[in-house]
């Protein structure tokens, strides 16, 4: 048996006014000791519900889960004391210190008072936030809150860490540092649940990744398994500015290039065709949009990337319908059904 | 010290869950300033703007009024934990809660601890602005310390109630808007300002089955502010107040402490 498993787990969700959602709707998840498990999916696909049920937040009506044996919605108790948790939002005490914060989930955790205190400096070091510990969260960056967040879920010393989204917001620098951080946790033997919009974090740390969509995990496999399921390489060509008026010229040429269909980028200008050879392809694709008068900004080869796993089982890409949802908070509670 | 035995981790949870309302206080005086002020308001604003014009049989408006401030303040003084567990609730901290080995009371004990603490600071900033305009205790140390204990009581209480409130609109600005609704007729169709019998018949059979009437009339009586001739109801609960406001807090306490956890054990952040 796996250390985290999952089957068949199914939430739904009655917004008013609109159809149900499915949050969940039949997913199936492995993850063994000790590995990283890369949860990705378009935004609305299911990754917070999955976690929030996995970490006792939520009930979900049908399935069953288990993590090291133990029945997740029999014995949420029996869960949480072996579990960190550091969800999509900074959950933080805005009127406490960073210090102050991390020592009260130590005392909760029941590490008792001096070990705490302990717990709660190492990781105000770990997280470089020495000069700020003192400091009401109140006054904090984003940034800052977040980095205190995932301290928080890293207190006790968890056997078993979920982590949705933990870099979003971070600065690069940040971000490389807690990569470094739950690399090391992964080592040492803790078991890791990621989700993430961020491919190349997927990519860089999961041992292995799950790709969920409407609830459901669509596909499964090590980042080059993932890559090698959709083809070999593809040619990419990017229009210049008269973009608009070639993109369908541009979309035929390339389409006879091989069996599926040209990609068209968000950006409305770059398209993408896997090929068999690809060398020969491109100068193919070349040729015949110079007959055509047609001049590429850019054009070129390379290797399949996690996103082109994504819009090839999605149809969608990963992270543009995030961009274009996130900015307001209004817009976040009006797609309040779909977490 | 690690505690091990289920009750000491419920006694630390509770303490721990505590300590962060308090510091809480420390860190926003706001809240402090704004709690302590305004009883002070109302005390001055109702002995000098209505004292004149309101003739209480028996007895001086000062001497009346008193315990009915008294019990308003306290009573809004729970709206505390209804905003604190809509704030927590907003700001995701409830989801870092709900997730840590301990019970679902904790977040709820330290809360209605915080108002606690809280409400007894303004009794007594109350007592002191109320000696300076010419309130007196009439009666013995133990029977006012029995007065200040039923009103923390009541508005404890209260707290639980307001807690429940909080997590089921889940907006702190909401809240506001609800207790208001809630409390104002509670408090104001009462005996706290002006004697039951001088309102119109339905008014004053609220008001003399008002909760909140039984709480200002057993502080009343047991700061002996009731001289002879100073009307009192003739229901049971005006007759028999502080029996009245222990069994009205018990009740609210059996209903609401429990569906304020089971709600807790069940929400989740967003």
């Amino acid at each position: 048996m796996a250390f985290i498993e999952a089957r068949g787990v199914r939430k739904t969700y009655f917004p008013k006014g609109v159809p149900p959602v499915h949050a969940l709707d039949g997913l199936d998840l492995d993850v063994p000791q000790g590995t990283i498990k890369g949860l990705l999916g378009p935004n609305g696909a299911g990754k917070t519900t999955a976690v929030k049920a996995l970490t006792t937040l939520i009930v979900p009506e049908e399935g069953t889960m288990t993590i090291d044996g133990i029945d997740v919605k029999a014995h949420p108790e029996q869960i949480r004391p072996i579990i960190g948790v550091s969800g999509q939002y900074a959950a933080v005490d805005e009127n406490l210190t960073g210090f102050e914060n991390l020592e009260m989930v130590g005392r909760l955790y029941h590490l008792g008072a001096k070990a705490s205190r302990a717990r709660a400096t190492e990781l105000i070091e770990l997280f470089d936030l020495v000069e700020a510990q003192n400091r009401p969260v109140k006054g904090f960056s984003g940034g800052m809150r977040r980095r205190i967040d995932l301290a928080g879920a890293l207190v006790a010393r968890p056997r078993v860490l979920f982590l949705d989204e933990p870099t979003t917001g971070l600065d690069p620098r940040s971000r490389l540092a807690l990569w470094d951080v739950i690399r090391s946790l992964a080592s040492d033997g803790a078991t890791v649940l990621l989700t993430t919009q961020y491919l190349e974090e997927a990519d860089v740390l999961a041992d292995h990744i799950s790709v969920i969509d409407g609830g459901r995990v669509i596909a499964e496999g090590t980042t080059d398994e993932l890559k090698n399921s959709i083809g070999g390489a593809r040619i990419e060509i990017s229009l210049g500015a008269d973009a608009a008026d070639n993109v369908v010229a541009t979309r035929a040429v390339l389409a006879k290039l091989g069996t599926s269909e040209p990609i068209l980028a968000p950006d409305g200008r770059t398209l993408t065709m896997p090929v068999d050879n690809a060398p020969a392809a491109l100068a193919t694709a070349l040729g015949e949009l110079g007959k055509r008068g047609i001049v590429p900004s850019d054009a070129g080869m390379r290797r399949p990337t996690l996103d082109d796993v994504f819009l090839q089982l999605t149809g969608h890409a990963a992270t543009i319908e995030e961009e274009a949802a996130e900015p307001s908070k209004k817009s976040r509670r009006s797609r309040k059904g779909e977490k | 010290m690690v505690p091990t035995s289920p009750l000491a981790r419920f006694m630390s949870d509770g303490w721990i869950a505590t300590r962060r309302n308090l510091i809480k206080i420390k860190r926003v005086p706001d809240i402090l300033v704004f709690t302590l002020l305004q009883p002070i308001m109302f005390v001055l604003l109702f002995t000098y703007v209505y004292g004149g014009a309101i003739q209480i049989p028996g007895s001086n408006y000062t001497e009346f009024l008193m315990a009915g401030i008294f019990a308003q303040t306290v009573v809004f003084g729970a709206t505390y934990s209804g905003s604190a567990m809509a704030q927590d609730l907003k700001d995701g901290i409830i989801d870092r809660f709900r997730t840590l080995p301990m019970s679902n009371a904790t977040v709820l004990i330290g809360r209605t601890n915080g108002d606690l603490a809280i409400n007894l600071l303004s009794v007594i900033v109350m007592m002191v602005t109320g000696f300076i305009v010419g309130w007196r205790i009439n009666s013995g140390p133990l029977q006012a310390v029995a007065a200040v204990a039923l009103l923390l009581l009541f508005s404890y209480a209260m707290s639980w109630v307001m807690a429940f409130i909080g997590m089921s609109v889940r907006s702190p600005e909401v809240i506001n808007n609800v207790s208001f609704i809630l409390l104002f007729p509670l408090t104001f169709v009462s005996n706290a300002f002006v004697p039951a019998d001088t309102l119109p018949t339905p008014l004053r059979i609220f008001a003399e089955w008002n909760p909140v009437s039984a709480l200002v009339q057993a502080v009343r009586e047991l700061f002996g502010n009731v001289p002879a001739g100073t009307p009192v109801g003739d229901t049971w609960m005006q007759q028999n107040a502080p029996a009245a406001v222990v069994i009205g807090a018990a009740l609210l306490l059996v209903i609401f402490v429990p569906l304020a956890i089971s709600k807790f054990s069940r929400i989740a952040s967003r």
